[in-house]
């Protein structure tokens, strides 16, 4: 157990080193800060000179050792689009990101999972056929035209919703929440909509899979065996065993809403981390790229090793595959 | 190549085509109402997008053809419309039907370029992870585990994000589709390298593999005349699936203003433009191409799980 916690953890630590050697190549060989700072009328003398004083004449080791510290810190140096600290940029976007992609997951499981069941349980009704027709065409429709096609029908045909922006914000200390105003809550709605979509497709069929593999299984024919009622042997026996790969997977997508959030963001002109990161890639803002990579690597690190952990916690099957061969996918 | 060799080969391929055409997948394919209209539509656009001149009603690279008079034309059934111009024209009187084939040109040529060469890469990465194993499977495989952290969809804008950095808005500009191409690509080979080594690990255990070995001959023969085609169905499985991601990725990354400039519109590129006309009201311009590629998308997914069910042998 311990050396298969540690294992994981080193894992997660290399990837993690890997992303910030990464960050900082980029960072040191693609933006020249020095040239970004001079202009590129400065002479060889007063960048010789800026260099020295900057610490970029020294051995690249030491540099990459220094870019680490100041990384841990919090201390990503200065945006070239927006000249200001890359750090205090992400903390003001950071709120909108969250509340957006917390949304948008929420609405997938709440409409997924019943619609997940509904199509298990009742697959030759006219209505589950539907369902799951309507949720291949969720699959197959690109983000942005989703968004596009909300645009149109709620905002410019029917005037209902709000086109673009976060509506009213009040600020919470740091933290700005579009939660707490009404323009805020519309604002939101097709925003999360958007993105929940092929959430609500993915997690339907999962759900839908796996409660059809549960079915099957002899304890679900005993339970009904023994009289139980069928809504009973469906939510207590059949729903429970299937919410631990669903749980698993929900977590590991939500890394996907995020670089979907980036396209969302774009077309609602929400203003997140995505659209922030989207206009830096367009800028070619070395120093947001770079923190970016490092600061998605943390976060989806950090949801990878905890849905691994608890997948660990919870099937205990695992732990013997764990022991035999590398940890579990 | 002499002529006793074409025959040979020509006798070879009609062989293996009579083969296919007995085999169950075909049979099965005839069966599936849905897979042979999602394989009807996929051919459709497949030749569109290889004829333009011929299913295209206007020709949209003439610019002297293009006539304003027709700017912003509605569909044909709409009070104003005109035969001549289905789904309308935009704001150069520019047929959107005319358009939305030519983009589809470039949409297609994007996303099958990048999945031929995801595929390329990821399968010989494959290979050589499952059948050398030790560093090599290591380096690729935790390689292959830090960039699956990240969803395609990042590693491509990143991708072009550094291109851009690197050389510059002109430069970028210039060689816009290679870099859309490699962009798309890059992010997915993984996909095909995972399903490789783990399908070669288990063949390279098999009798026939270590026979080839024994019996000297050259490893990388052993390794794509033995192995290779005893691992090629899912990669086609697969393939199928991320042709579907690359045109989605194609239209997404278009659609930012990170792919296909304007001067040589794609699908995606159609709908980012015509999206700055929604708001006034002339619709037509961004939904249109939108909605062509949403039908193409659904298309290739219908005919992918398909695939995935007919060949895999445990659902017969």
């Amino acid at each position: 157990m311990i050396s298969y916690l540690l294992q994981r953890l080193g894992q997660s630590l290399l990837v993690l080193f890997i992303v910030v050697i990464m960050a900082f190549l980029l960072f040191r060989f693609l933006g020249d800060p020095i040239v970004s700072i001079l202009g590129a009328n400065s002479t060889g003398m007063q960048r010789d000179e800026l260099r020295r004083q900057m610490g970029l004449d020294a051995p690249l080791i030491v540099q990459f050792f220094e870019y680490l510290w100041q990384t841990m810190r919090g201390d990503f140096g200065l945006s070239y689009r927006l000249g200001q600290p890359v750090a205090r940029v992400l903390l003001e976007r950071a709120p909108a990101t969250i509340e957006l992609a917390t949304s948008g997951l929420l609405l997938a499981l709440i409409i997924g999972i019943p619609a997940g069941i509904y199509t298990a349980i009742r697959g030759r009704s006219i209505a589950s056929q539907l369902t799951l027709g309507v949720s291949l065409i969720g699959i197959s429709m690109p983000s942005f035209f989703m968004g596009m096609l909300l645009i149109w029908i709620f905002s410019i045909n029917l005037g209902w919703l709000p086109s673009f922006g976060r509506g009213e914000t009040v600020q919470l200390g740091w933290w700005s929440t579009g939660f707490a105003t009404r323009s805020g809550l519309a604002a939101l709605v097709m925003p999360a909509l958007t993105i929940s979509v092929f959430q609500i497709a993915m997690i339907m069929r999962l759900v839908r899979a796996e409660m059809l593999q549960v079915m099957r299984m002899e304890y679900i024919r005993f339970a009904k065996a023994r009289g139980l009622s069928s809504r009973s042997v469906y939510i207590h026996h059949a729903l429970r065993n299937t919410l631990v790969p669903v749980i698993t997977i929900t977590g590991l997508q939500f890394g996907s809403v995020i670089a979907f959030a980036a396209i969302t963001e774009s077309v609602f002109q929400w203003p997140g981390l995505g659209l922030l990161f989207l206009q830096s890639v367009a800028a070619a803002d070395v120093p947001m790229l770079a923190a970016y990579l490092v600061l998605i690597a943390v976060v989806f690190v950090t949801i990878n090793l905890l849905v691994d952990l608890s997948y660990y916690a919870i099937d205990p099957r695992i732990k013997t595959m764990a022991e035999q061969k590398g940890p579990a996918a | 190549m002499n002529g006793s060799s074409v025959a040979t080969l020509g006798h070879q391929i009609a062989r293996t085509s009579a083969r296919v055409w007995r085999s169950d997948l075909v049979s099965d394919f005839l069966h599936a109402p849905v897979a042979v209209l999602s394989f009807a539509i996929v051919l459709l656009y497949v030749l569109a997008a290889a004829f333009p001149s011929v299913f295209a009603p206007h020709s949209v690279t003439d610019l002297a053809s293009l006539d304003f008079s027709d700017a912003f034309r509605p569909p044909a059934w709409i009070a104003g419309g005109d035969i001549r111009f289905v789904f309308g024209a935009d704001d150069q009187g520019r047929d959107i039907l005319s358009a939305i084939i030519y983009g589809l040109r470039i949409s297609l040529f994007v996303s099958f370029a990048a999945v031929a060469i995801s595929l390329l890469i990821g399968v010989v990465f494959g290979l050589l992870a499952g059948f050398f194993g030790g560093w090599i499977d290591a380096l690729i495989m935790r390689a292959a585990d830090v960039q699956l952290t990240f969803p395609a969809m990042l590693v491509a804008v990143l991708i072009d994000g550094v291109v851009r950095a690197a050389f510059g808005e002109r430069v970028h500009d210039q060689f816009a589709v290679w870099i859309l191409i490699m962009a798309i690509a890059l992010s997915g080979w993984v996909q095909y390298a995972r399903t490789v080594r783990g399908l070669t690990l288990v063949e390279s255990g098999r009798d026939y593999v270590q026979a080839a070995r024994l019996s000297g001959r050259p490893t990388s023969f052993v390794l794509f005349r033995h192995i290779l085609p005893n691992v090629a169905t899912p990669v086609f499985v697969v393939a199928t699936i991320q042709l579907a991601v690359a045109i989605i990725l194609e239209a997404t990354l278009s659609f930012v203003g990170l792919g296909i400039p304007p001067t040589q519109p794609s699908l995606g590129t159609l709908i980012r433009v015509g999206n700055g006309y929604l708001l006034s009201g002339e619709w037509w311009l961004a939904i249109f191409p939108g909605l062509a590629l949403v039908i193409l998308v659904l298309a290739v997914n219908l005919l992918g799980d398909w695939l995935r069910d007919a060949l895999n042998p445990r659902l017969k």
